[in-house]
């Protein structure tokens, strides 16, 4: 890697990197604090490379527009916040069930409401899988370093393009506005994923075509003259009433998920192996988390840390396996309380699970974790 | 009130319209008396004039009574939330701006939900055609007052007579910055389908109202004797071509719309200026 470029970004600069690296071309959005910094850069980088981007009227809009330019056939994305993240649920929604791949940048904000726009938090882990009505897939990612928001913007734009869904990217302020040294990735370096397109004949392709687990997508204007709706459909993409095939449709888009988790999750452990206690958390609450595991590392502590870079689908199986073996888990996370739900449901009484939350703007400290750790000793 | 044109224009071979139907997806969900198949054909038919490629065009809709018609024409169709349609649209316009792109909608999906779009829309003049089928009422959802409903209407939700003044799509339109701005009715079809074509054919965005009468609802709720004494009296006796306007007295203008176009102006599109303008200097830097 020593050829490979230095530089000194902010997370959302690195997100934007990721995106191009990913190959995006199209990202509509609109402005809200603290994620600007991806539609001013991409603003800048997509026309230089015949991509495009458009600032819509407002937040609806631009995740509307960003499904548009994906069924055009454009890798797309958007960006937003906690206020903006709340008003773009309905079309998330539209793009789960009508299987449009797309990224969702969402520069978590203290909230709820108009809330803390400068301040972190990671209080949209529940939006993020719950946020838009009805039953449906979710996926997120949730690095913790500049250089991770780089690649992990990448593996969303892979993800989505797999499973032909929306992806989540979600950080907190800390990371979008934290500037860090990272190395460039070259081609090659970082794997690309794009959607499968049809080779059938125009007349045959079903848009949701049910001998395949994720059917291939035509892009509109390509030959293949097809419909897409946000009803409930049938495999060529019109709407039916059908119960059966309606609950048939549903079901798959869940478990187009549900099926393929171990490809999706992605956990970084730090000494958990011979571990007694246990850090679960994300973002920039995983910084501080790995300086307080070392701390009590040093203090004979047998503490280690798990770092989910894959918050939805739930890494149910590592923490279940986990909760076997350590006498608690502690949940630090910059919210009353989201991520632990998941921790205690999926643990049950195998092991103690603490919370940790912070609700005032401010990252939870090295020591904050340490001291709760230190109980266990 | 007929214009001397459409008396000319004899339509002499049946027009084929299987050519551009999904006829497997018919019959449509619309009431006996809706004229949206009435508008549906005018389109299919301007549509056909243009000569466009089936493969290029693409067809998107909110969701409302109207916005079902791209479920039942063989083009790229797009059926998306309501209010939303002209958002998607910029979208695969921008995306492509090969595709010719059509946006299908209510005047409830247009103006009350999805108004911040439409007044955008125009102000970008992207290359979008948008026909609005105004029935003053929301169909598909039992009758409640739209925006365009006329003061005293009654409305499943107007039960003592509306109280809030209408708007007019058309002059929206036009103080948002579209390029062209038209309006047809489902009774003077074959003026409607001239309007569409000319619509289409513009490049920027076209905005095309389309009174267009709901007789299930809109008519019962306001004693309407039937779905053609509604098309008489609101689409027939209640507008004026723009052309005859000029020699008729104010009087006879009077709470009377207006037919055909109604502004039509040269104005930079948003993909080329996107193209030449930002694309060129950002490649230059």
């Amino acid at each position: 890697m020593a050829d490979r470029k230095k530089k000194f970004l902010q997370g959302n600069e690195a997100c934007v990197e990721g995106a191009l690296y990913a190959g995006c071309m199209f990202f509509a959005g609109y402005p809200i604090t603290p994620s600007t910094e991806v539609a001013e850069g991409l603003s800048v980088r997509l026309p230089k490379i015949g991509g495009k981007f458009i600032q819509m009227e407002d937040e609806i809009g631009g995740i509307a527009a960003a499904i548009g330019g994906s069924l055009a056939g454009l890798k797309s994305m958007t960006a937003t916040s906690g206020p903006g993240f709340s008003l773009k649920q309905e079309c998330l929604g539209y793009a789960c069930l009508a299987e449009i791949p797309l990224v969702i940048v969402n520069v978590m904000r203290g909230g709820p409401s108009t809330g803390y726009p400068t301040g972190p938090s990671q209080s949209d882990i529940m939006q993020a899988k719950w946020g838009t009505h009805g039953d449906h897939p979710a996926i997120s990612v949730t690095p913790s370093y500049v250089q991770e928001i780089l690649s992990e913007t990448v593996r969303a734009f892979n993800l989505a393009e797999r499973f032909r869904t929306p992806v989540v990217v979600l950080y907190d302020e800390i990371l979008g506005h934290m500037r860090e040294p990272i190395t460039m990735p070259v081609p090659g370096d970082l794997e690309i994923i794009d959607r499968m397109r049809p080779d059938c004949k125009p007349e045959d392709y079903l848009p949701y075509d049910d001998k395949y687990e994720i059917a291939p997508l035509a892009p509109f204007g390509a030959g293949y003259r097809f419909h897409v709706t946000g009803l409930n459909h049938k495999q060529d993409g019109f709407p039916t009433n059908d119960s059966k095939q309606i609950g048939a449709n549903n079901e798959r888009i869940m478990s187009k998920i549900e099926n393929h988790k171990e490809e999706i999750w992605k956990n970084d452990e730090l000494m958990l192996d011979d571990a007694e206690v246990a850090v679960f958390t994300i973002g920039s609450t995983a910084r501080s988390a790995r300086f307080a595991v070392l701390e009590a590392r040093k203090a004979g502590i047998k503490a280690g840390l798990i770092r989910p870079l894959t918050i939805w689908p739930f890494p149910d199986k590592a923490v279940r396996e986990l909760a076997k073996r350590v006498k608690a888990i502690i949940v630090p996370e910059l919210n009353l309380g989201q991520m632990i739900l998941e921790v205690e449901r999926v643990s049950g009484a195998a092991c103690e699970v603490v919370g940790i939350n912070r609700v005032d703007g401010e990252p939870i400290t090295p020591m904050q974790i340490l001291d709760v750790i230190k109980k266990y000793k | 009130m007929s214009v001397p044109a459409e008396k000319k224009e004899k339509v002499s071979v049946p027009f084929d319209y299987n050519k551009y139907l999904r006829p497997n997806k018919l019959p449509h969900i619309w009431c006996p008396g809706c004229g949206h198949g009435i508008v549906l054909k005018a389109m299919l038919r301007a549509i056909d004039k243009t000569g466009f490629d089936k493969n290029d065009i693409c067809v998107i809709s909110g969701i409302g009574c109207s916005s079902r018609t791209p479920g039942y024409v063989d083009f790229n169709t797009l059926h998306t939330l309501h209010g939303r349609a002209l958002s998607f649209a910029t979208g695969v316009k921008f995306a492509n701006p090969k595709l010719k792109v059509i946006v299908v909608t209510g005047d409830g999906d247009a103006l009350a939900i999805g108004g911040n779009h439409f007044i955008h829309t125009c102000r970008r003049n992207i290359d979008l055609t948008v026909l609005v089928f105004t029935n003053a009422t929301y169909g598909m959802t039992g009758g409640q007052y739209s925006p365009t409903t006329p003061m005293g209407s009654q409305a499943t939700t107007s039960r003592y007579g509306s109280i809030e003044p209408p708007f007019d799509a058309c002059e929206m339109a036009k103080a948002s910055g579209a390029s062209f701005v038209a309006r047809g009715t489902a009774y003077h079809t074959l003026e409607l389908e001239k309007t569409i074509h000319e619509a289409i054919m513009h490049k920027g965005t076209s905005v095309v109202d389309i009174i267009d009468a709901c007789p299930t609802y809109f008519g019962r709720a306001n004693k309407f004797k039937s779905a053609t004494h509604m098309m008489e009296v609101i689409e027939k006796d209640g507008t004026v071509n723009v052309k005859q306007a000029d020699k008729l007295p104010p009087e006879k203008l009077e709470g009377k719309f207006l037919r055909g176009v109604l502004h039509k102006i040269e104005k930079p599109e948003y993909c080329e200026q996107y193209e030449s303008i930002v694309m060129e200097k950002a490649k230059a830097k």
